[in-house]
């Protein structure tokens, strides 16, 4: 494995990760460091087990090998929550908001439970965060949307509060699932611009499942391609994606 | 507006006595009933259906039983905070059990305990008095003792003014960032797990609430009879809070009140009527109310056009509970 050396230690640590659905092979010994100020992009067809990872990351899934570890707490075996709690954000490929609150109300929610606001005798809209998702908020692009249902916005603006939610967080490590489908291909690249700015702003590393391979030379730091649960070459963007076994398995399918 | 209509409402209630004396034991009944449902009312916010609500209802009675005998003149207090400890205990116990179940299990499950809760109570005749309860003694009120006429003055006016304060408990409750995360819960699960927040424990808080509520409607209820029996932890009696919340509407706490009051109206006339056959009438209402006004009984003056302001959300979301979407795993599949 070719490994582009980042300098530091790595901020997230994946080692010899397994998991076996049935006969699918959904992870096969990967081993991946992420550091940090890297935006890392995860490419690679279909069913590779680029969402696994993911999953297995933030708890959502118990690999029956392998080890996570993130700080040096070892993340395998904790649930999610906990895993939030540490450190790790998560948007989702298809958002997942409270979608009877309007935008506000799912931001300050996200930085209650950070700030551990729970005072019943406090409400939600009075949290002393607003000002603070507000400008979040408005970072993500979506400052006029604060008091919309989530139930009611179009696809591509879920997508972004989705993500305003998990930075509401105050991650160290912000893990997108295919950040910018589901937005209109006009605005991918605008999304995208947005988004890349906020985490630096906000200082925040980032792994991302992407499939549109212009989107990941521009925006990713640092690429690791995967295929069959393993993963088969990391590197910068320009080199990884000349390739030619890459081209074969992602590119030319 | 609204602000209006509802100091109205509690002047109309602090006048009861002195505009419908002869309906005042009514009355109590009412407000006892909606501390209950209020209970229910909370775990609706999430989404869950209890349909054993009324054993923290039976704590509460026969907590009040069990005290009065062993301490004459108990006071009324006394006996409420002990109703609420002892039903807080039970939540918490119970709940520990349910509150990691949604849907249909948790509704069930909650079944399953009240009525184990029954067959003790039933069965262990010798010390819970069985199939015949036990009686409740009339209790004392800051030392001062009553007569039974102005005991039921007094009693309207405890069980009112618990009422009140238990519904702006609530109310805040729910505005609250853990009140909120009860009614996020319903929409979306993955997401509150995932701000790092426990969804067992926020069900858990709430549950304990609740149960601490019907405890109290309970020991209200069992004051008012001077009774507690069985009946009080029976299904039918979890069904009817769960009837009531429904009825009245679950999108503002008023919504236990307003349906516990036309629930308790509509079976008093109904009966009259009626004799044995006052649930026909109440099946009727409750068929048309869920046709006519998904929001319940309180959403009916927005639907007349009558308030100006409706609630902010969907008010017929707040009834949408049986088949409640568990999106866990949605957009987590590769």
């Amino acid at each position: 494995m070719s490994a582009v050396p980042p300098f530091g230690d790595p901020l997230l640590s994946a080692r010899g990760l397994e998991i076996r659905f049935g006969g699918v092979v959904a992870a096969n010994g990967i081993d991946l460091d992420v550091f940090e100020h890297e935006n890392l992009a995860i490419i690679g067809p279909n069913g590779a087990g680029k969402t696994t990872f993911l999953n297995i990351c933030t708890g959502y899934l118990t690999p029956q090998a392998g080890s996570v570890r993130f700080e040096g707490d070892e993340l395998v075996g904790q649930p999610p929550r906990r895993i939030t709690r540490l450190g790790i954000a998560r948007a989702f490929q298809i958002p997942q908001l409270f979608t009877e609150h309007t935008v506000l109300e799912n931001m300050l929610l996200a930085a209650a439970v950070r700030e551990r606001s729970w005072n019943p005798f406090r409400s939600l809209a009075s949290l002393p965060q607003r000002g603070e998702m507000l400008e979040l908020l408005d970072l993500v692009g979506c400052a006029d949307l604060g008091h919309k249902r989530a139930a009611d916005l179009p696809e591509g603006q879920r997508k972004l509060v989705d993500i305003a939610i998990a930075l509401a967080l105050k991650p160290r490590l912000l893990l997108m699932d295919e950040p910018t489908s589901g937005v209109a291909s006009a605005d991918k690249f605008a999304v995208m611009e947005i988004l890349v700015r906020a985490l630096r702003t906000a200082k925040v590393s980032s792994v991302f499942v992407e499939h549109d391979m212009e989107m990941v030379t521009r925006y990713a730091s640092r690429v690791a391609v995967w295929s069959q649960g393993k993963i088969q070459m990391t590197g910068e963007p320009t080199r990884v994606l000349s390739d030619p076994d890459v081209i074969r398995t992602v590119i030319g399918g | 507006m609204r602000r209006a209509a509802l100091l109205l409402v509690v002047a109309l209630l602090l006048a009861v006595p002195f505009i419908a004396g002869p309906m005042l034991t009514l009355g109590t009944i009412v407000l006892a009933k909606a501390l209950a449902v209020l209970g229910v009312f909370l775990l609706l916010q999430a989404g869950q259906v209890s349909f054993g609500h009324g054993m923290f209802f039976a704590v509460g009675a026969y907590s009040a039983a069990y005290i009065g005998a062993a301490w004459r003149g108990a006071d009324l207090f006394v006996l409420a905070f002990a109703a609420a400890g002892l039903s807080a205990v039970a939540g918490l116990a119970v709940g520990l059990f349910v509150a990691r179940y949604r849907s249909i299990f948790f509704g069930m499950l909650n079944l399953a305990f009240s009525m184990v809760l029954f067959a003790v109570l039933e069965k262990f005749f010798h010390l819970t008095g069985g199939t015949d309860g036990l009686r409740i003694r009339r209790p004392t009120l800051l030392g001062f003792e009553f007569g039974r006429g102005s005991f039921d003055l007094v009693l309207y006016y405890f069980v009112l003014g618990l009422g009140l304060l238990c519904a702006l408990l609530v109310w805040q409750y729910l505005r609250s960032p853990i009140g909120q995360a009860l009614k996020a819960l319903k929409s979306n699960e993955t997401r509150l797990e995932y701000i790092g927040l426990s969804a067992r424990n926020t069900v858990l808080a709430a549950y304990v609430l609740s149960a601490v509520l019907c405890g109290l409607g309970g020991l209200s209820l069992g004051i008012v009879q001077g009774l507690a029996t069985p009946d009080y932890t029976f299904w039918t009696r979890s069904s009817e809070f769960v009837f009531i919340a429904v009825l009245g509407g679950t999108g503002h706490v008023v919504g236990a009140f307003a349906g516990s009051l036309v629930y308790e109206a509509v079976r008093f006339y109904a009966a009259a009527l009626l004799d044995d056959s006052w649930q026909l009438i109440l099946g009727a209402v409750l068929i048309a109310i869920i046709l006519g006004a998904p929001g319940g009984i309180i959403d009916l003056p927005r639907r007349f056009g009558l308030a100006g302001r409706g609630p902010r959300s969907d008010p017929a979301a707040g009834n949408r509970i049986a088949g409640s979407r568990r999106p866990h795993g949605e957009g987590a599949a590769s």
